[in-house]
């Protein structure tokens, strides 16, 4: 029932993701409409079977909607979600069900997404009966077999109720729910961030753990950055609804492309007294502006230590700098970079290795 | 005069629950000197929090405080709520981790501030208004003169946590307890806010405890780190001497658990197994044993005391890490 027994990574997309675009109206007193939040703004990427994505930015990057846009929930307002193939935002009812059913998500507060009344069992059922999946032995069966996947002896926990949990605990009844419907894609929503160090490493490790034996692919949200590298193949960041650059998660890290994604990485406190700190001119100033009334061009401009007039006037377009490695800047931080005059345009955006890819 | 501003000796912290006594804070001792500043570390229920509340009287009745706490030469333990109000503020005071929670919703910013500075000291509306524009502007909020008129809503979660330490420095205090201040924000804010605290803390000659699960923060910010595991202290040294020389395998454990930027992706975290022990059953042994991969039966039965094995080291370990290994 587990075990999807194929290989690794085909480079063949799971889900591929094309100028996805949400925004929530603002109101007013008395229902007056006074603005658009523009939440996710044409973004477009992939993200191969067996990968793991790691998604970053700050609060209200718009990195949470973008994966509840994956999911139809809501809906976007503009875009495609192919997933194998089959673009989800134009299936209704029945067939978006089915197709839900290859997609879970794990949120951070288990405490706030498990029914505090019900057993553990029963929650970790409940998928599988609401997608009348077996009979009900069969589906004892399976909540046995997931809850052992997750390290948590089924005997013994079972029956508990979440209050009974620690934090870690029942962030591994939340993991086993997701598993429960032998899904393909699982999207963690800053699922580690509120742990405690000792046992974030040990969930972490499960994760990865998982994604090996299951041939799972993970869409993996959050705001640390050292984090996301270990669980992640690739990196994506996010910043104010835009991506402002994705590529191979050891070559963004070593040669960051986005001056954004170099304030980030200056920003991490460093667990070494001995390491020098980051130089000054990288890190950055204030805080991101209202996504209501983004700034024109580059939204990271009006904090960026390498704006020009250029960047006010013309938005950079995301564009490939190295193999695999795209950022949006007229004027990214590696010397290796074309100039801005020979800038391509970069549609395919988002580390699409294989343009002939199949669907 | 002693050398140091806040000497916490033998401390324990005790509560009653379902007839069972929990004690979370377990023989705690440490100093803090003036202009000094130093981290205390642990995870959830290590008693960083409990411990730093008893330093500013703010435990709730049921709780039994024992053993010392002295703030510039008074013993705070022990001393009437009258008395600790007046510690509290211009002694000691205290940013929390979350602003949202710590600001009334319903005042506007300015008068949250005047509130602080005239429970104080007596001060004109308008001289108390003038003050309070002076502290937003240390702490550089920007448009500090707007931002008064505004309520807690109209603001983000670093200016909130920037209108919190104005708050705090109302009173000009000697200390400044920082709970868990950056936790909340997003990782260059908690920059920001790290650099202010730490600037103002050496423009106003302020000692500051940083209480923190993040060792890293620790790192880059203390004098002094003070780690701690189920209520008690278990290794205390001077930044770099810890981050050089960790003795104690908890410790290690924290930092080799901390994924780290230069790593390889999918390289597998040293995680110890286990979780922290459960506080009301009280075992004789040192509380790490379990999940310590150095752990022998000499440590079920006997807790190490927390002792100086080296000169400003002290840690609580029958069988403490080598120089250079990890677990």
């Amino acid at each position: 029932m587990c075990g999807r027994g194929e290989a690794v990574s085909t480079g063949e997309p799971l889900l591929d993701v094309r100028n996805l675009v949400q925004e929530f109206e603002v109101r007013a007193q008395g229902g007056v409409r006074s603005g658009v939040v523009q939440a996710v703004s044409d973004v477009s990427f992939t993200l191969a079977k067996g990968e793991t994505l790691g998604l970053v930015g700050e609060t209200g990057s718009g990195k949470s909607t973008l994966a509840r846009a994956i999911l139809q929930a809501p809906r976007p307002k503009a875009g495609e979600v192919l997933f194998e193939g089959t673009d989800l935002v134009k299936l209704r009812g029945r067939e978006l069900l089915r197709a839900r059913r290859q997609m879970q998500m794990v949120f951070q507060d288990p405490f706030g997404s498990l029914d505090p009344k019900w057993s553990v069992a029963r929650i970790v059922e409940e998928p599988l009966t609401a997608f009348h999946t077996a009979a009900r032995a069969e589906r004892r069966r399976r909540v046995t077999e997931v809850l052992d996947r997750v390290g948590l002896d089924p005997e013994r926990y079972a029956g508990r109720r979440p209050r009974s949990l620690s934090g870690g605990q029942a962030q591994r009844v939340a993991i086993a729910r997701a598993l429960a419907l032998d899904p393909a894609l699982i999207i963690y929503d800053e699922a580690v961030s509120s742990l405690d160090v000792l046992i974030r490493a040990q969930v972490l490790n499960l994760l990865e753990r998982l994604r090996a034996e299951l041939s799972l692919t993970y869409l993996f949200i959050a705001h640390d950055l050292a984090l996301v590298k270990q669980v992640s193949d690739r990196v994506a960041v996010m910043y104010l609804g835009k991506l402002v650059e994705i590529g191979p998660a050891e070559s963004l890290y070593r040669e960051p492309l986005h001056p954004y994604t170099v304030a980030l990485l200056a920003s991490i406190p460093n667990p070494d007294p001995t390491a020098p700190r980051a130089p000054v001119t990288n890190t950055i100033t204030g805080e991101p502006p209202s996504p209501i009334d983004p700034p024109s061009g580059c939204r990271f401009r009006t904090r960026c230590p390498r704006a020009q007039d250029v960047c006010a006037a013309e938005e950079p377009r995301l564009r490939r700098l190295a193999d695999g490695h795209f950022a949006a800047c007229h004027f990214p931080v590696s010397e290796e970079a074309p100039a801005p005059a020979a800038r391509e345009p970069a549609r395919l955006a988002g580390g699409r290795h294989d343009a002939a890819a199949p669907d | 005069m002693s050398e140091s501003l806040l000497e916490v000796s033998d401390l324990r912290v005790d509560f009653r629950h379902d007839g069972r006594i929990v004690r979370a804070v377990d023989r705690l001792t440490y100093s803090v000197a003036r202009g000094q500043t130093v981290a205390v570390i642990g995870e959830s229920g290590s008693g960083k929090t409990v411990s730093s509340r008893a330093i500013m009287g703010l435990l709730p009745q049921t709780a039994k405080v024992t053993g010392s706490i002295r703030f510039d030469d008074v013993e705070m333990v022990g001393l009437p709520e009258k008395a600790m109000r007046g510690h509290r503020g211009c002694g000691v005071a205290m940013v929390f981790q979350d602003p949202t929670r710590s600001l009334n919703p319903t005042m506007r910013i300015g008068a949250q501030i005047r509130e602080a500075i005239q429970t104080h000291e007596k001060a004109s509306r308008g001289a108390a208004h003038d003050r309070a524009l002076e502290l937003l502007e240390l702490v550089r909020l920007p448009a500090a003169k707007e931002r008064l008129e505004q309520y807690p809503h109209q603001l983000s979660g670093g200016m909130r946590q920037r209108v919190m330490i104005a708050i705090a420095l109302a009173a000009s205090p000697k200390l400044l307890i920082a709970d868990e201040a950056t936790t909340a924000l997003d990782v260059t804010t908690q920059a920001q806010i790290m650099e202010l605290l730490r600037d103002l803390q050496q423009r106003l000659g302020m000692a500051l405890i940083m209480i923190s699960h993040d060792l890293g923060l620790a790192a880059s910010f203390a004098d002094e780190v003070v780690v701690m595991y189920a209520g008690r202290a278990v290794e205390r040294a001077p930044t770099r001497m810890l981050f050089s020389h960790v003795r104690m395998p908890y410790t290690r454990a924290l930092l080799d658990a901390i994924p780290r930027l230069e790593s390889a992706s999918h390289a597998p975290l040293a995680a110890v197994p286990g979780q922290p022990p459960n506080m009301a059953l009280r075992e004789p042994g040192c509380p790490f044993t379990p999940r310590c991969p150095n752990s022998t039966d000499q440590c079920r039965s006997h807790a190490p005391a927390f002792e100086e094995h080296e000169p400003g080291h002290l840690w609580a370990c029958w069988h403490p890490c080598a120089d250079g290994v990890r677990l």
